[in-house]
């Protein structure tokens, strides 16, 4: 074999490598996903949605943990949408180049890789015992709202930089002040990709279990939260419960109530690939 | 009138961009405060040298080697398995797939960080440890191997995606030039893109360890929650969240010693990812200096 052959020969067996390569993550996840709908489905029906948990793993439910989550998710959609989206808006449209805006760019990009356990931490010190809010479904809201903070700044202002200068040009000439055009042209303009920022980052929220572990979200409530200030389960935490038991039945339960995790996860994903689609083909 | 609303507007939207600024010397009090309380009762030196820990026994040590050594081993488990599957995937993808294979494959990829880091602990205890046991009768029902796997599968996307978007970054001509004297794409990949792109790669692996490093629920469920000095991937360890999580579910008092052990704890996580974060975003900079 000539080495022009064997360099061939490399090359094509590195096409095939990296063909390999790049489907066995998604065909674990496959085999995963597979493994669990055999395991959890038999045991998904309406009474497992709307049952209160219980010793016995056949009769246990995840109503509780299922609003825990729903309510924790709405009051972090509440508390991080208007400061992160104001903090994008700012650091795109009015920060200058000067230490004030480079530092705080260093820290939101520092402040994204700090992990989730940290942040739970923070709640655990500041909202928990400081502003005694207790282990609520607020203090856990807003130790969440704090981790998906620098997610939607970056992503604001992913999309506000999307939006094209003639748009700010056309609205100055016309007059119109720089707040004016912010809210009249650029952020409906760049709702789009803001919107998919927020649904990401909310679906992160939604199952992460190690900060609100550590806030003190406990893995058995008898009732679902009805305020801000009820104790308060969330899926994640539920599931991580269920894993830690012996009992084939409480891994069954673990199984199923994956599947509705997954469910949430991937339609919230879902939809925001969607938004960033149409909201893409909108700016071209 | 209008100046006085534009200009209190701005001050507002200031405000939030100073609560990001508020958070980080948040986290830095509570962990210093907290940790400082923490190492007035326990010697510094101790900390860093007692080879054991155990706080929650009758017979305290207070060791932090036993939880990094948790920690740095499910790491690199991790990534000796998303590095090479990651790069092989951000070379393939920038040099070899064809477009429109490339569109549709990378938000699937992505969805593999999207899944909840719990649903992948529940894969490493329930599915992969039971599964390597039919190799390895020894191996412990908790290991640190089985979590090291499954989270590096779920980091392959931090890899595949920031190193792929660094080699797509580089110029054609490169390329062109590389093909022009008559190498393959394999050799081009190696020789050209892959140099010129290594400051961007570096920043990827980087960013792999440190979301490594703070991984928790994984660990918590499939690695167990034994402290030990070990290099040995077969038996219970306990990594440094695992522990941290361990204590919070349990009924700690507040204030007391095991209650700032958490601290101590977190204080050091804190330090590595700060350090490796600090250290990609001063690369990212650099990088892209280079390329404008």
């Amino acid at each position: 074999m000539t080495s022009i052959q064997k360099n061939r020969l490399k090359d094509q067996l590195f096409k095939f490598w990296g063909i390999a390569c790049t489907l066995i993550g998604l065909v674990m996840l496959v085999i995963f996903i597979g493994g669990i709908l055999v395991d959890g489905l038999s045991r998904i029906d309406w009474a497992f949605i709307t049952d209160l948990p219980s010793r016995k793993a056949e009769k246990s439910g995840i109503w509780t943990p299922l609003m825990g989550s729903v309510w924790v998710l709405v009051l972090t959609a509440i508390i991080s949408f208007p400061i992160s989206v104001a903090a994008g808006v700012y650091l795109e449209e009015y920060a200058k180049k000067n230490r004030l805006s480079a530092m705080l760019e260093i820290n939101i990009s520092n402040l994204a890789g700090v992990p989730s356990i940290i942040y739970g931490l923070l709640g655990l010190e500041v909202f928990v015992r400081i502003m005694n809010l207790g282990a609520s479904v607020l203090a856990g809201a807003l130790t969440l709202s704090l981790l998906i903070l620098p997610i939607i700044v970056v992503a604001t202002r992913e999309a506000i930089k999307a939006v094209p200068n003639s748009i700010r040009d056309a609205s100055y000439a016309l007059g119109a002040s720089k707040w004016q055009t912010i809210w009249n042209q650029v952020l409906p303009a760049s709702s789009g990709g803001i919107l998919t920022g927020v649904i990401l980052a909310l679906s992160r929220a939604v199952g992460e279990a190690a900060p609100l572990i550590v806030v003190g979200a406990l893995a058995y409530v008898p009732f679902a939260p009805r305020g801000p200030l009820d104790q308060f389960s969330v899926l994640p935490i539920q599931i991580f419960n269920w894993i830690s038991r012996p009992q084939q039945g409480f891994i069954d339960n673990a199984a199923a109530a994956i599947i509705i995790l997954l469910l949430i996860t991937f339609i919230m994903n879902g939809i925001a690939v969607y938004f960033r689609n149409k909201w893409q083909k909108k700016l071209q | 009138m209008r100046k006085i609303k534009e200009l209190i507007i701005e001050k507002s939207l200031l405000s939030s961009a100073l609560v990001t600024i508020a958070v980080t010397i948040g986290i830095i009090l509570v962990l210093a405060i907290e940790a400082f309380l923490f190492f007035k009762e326990v010697s510094i030196f101790d900390f860093f040298t007692d080879t054991q820990w155990t706080p929650l026994f009758t017979e305290k040590h207070y060791g932090i080697l036993p939880l990094l050594s948790g920690t740095l081993l499910t790491t690199f488990i991790a990534i000796s398995v998303a590095m090479p599957i990651g790069l092989s995937i951000s070379i393939y993808l920038s040099e070899y797939a064809p477009r429109s294979f490339r569109k549709t494959i990378k938000p699937l990829l992505e969805l593999l960080a999207a899944v909840p880091s719990v649903v992948y602990g529940f894969f490493a205890l329930v599915v992969v440890t039971p599964y390597l046991q039919q190799f390895m009768p020894s191996l412990s029902g908790f290991n640190s191997l089985s979590a090291g796997i499954v989270m590096g599968i779920m980091i392959i996307p931090f890899v595949s995606s920031l190193s792929e978007d660094a080699l797509f970054a580089v110029p054609k001509s490169l390329r062109e030039a590389s093909y022009g004297m008559g190498a393959t794409r394999l050799q081009t990949a190696f020789k050209v893109v892959v140099p010129a792109a290594s400051s961007g790669i570096i920043v990827s692996i980087i960013l792999a360890i440190s979301r490594a490093i703070g991984e928790t629920m994984i660990v918590a469920i499939a690695a167990g929650q034994q402290p030990r000095l070990t290099l040995d991937p077969t038996v219970p360890v306990e990594t440094i969240t695992a522990y941290i999580v361990q204590v919070s579910l349990g009924d700690v008092q507040h204030g007391s010693l095991e209650y700032r052990t958490i601290f101590a704890a977190g204080i050091t996580l804190f330090v590595f990812t700060f350090l490796l974060n600090t250290v990609s975003f001063r690369i990212r900079k650099k990088y892209r200096e280079k390329y404008d």
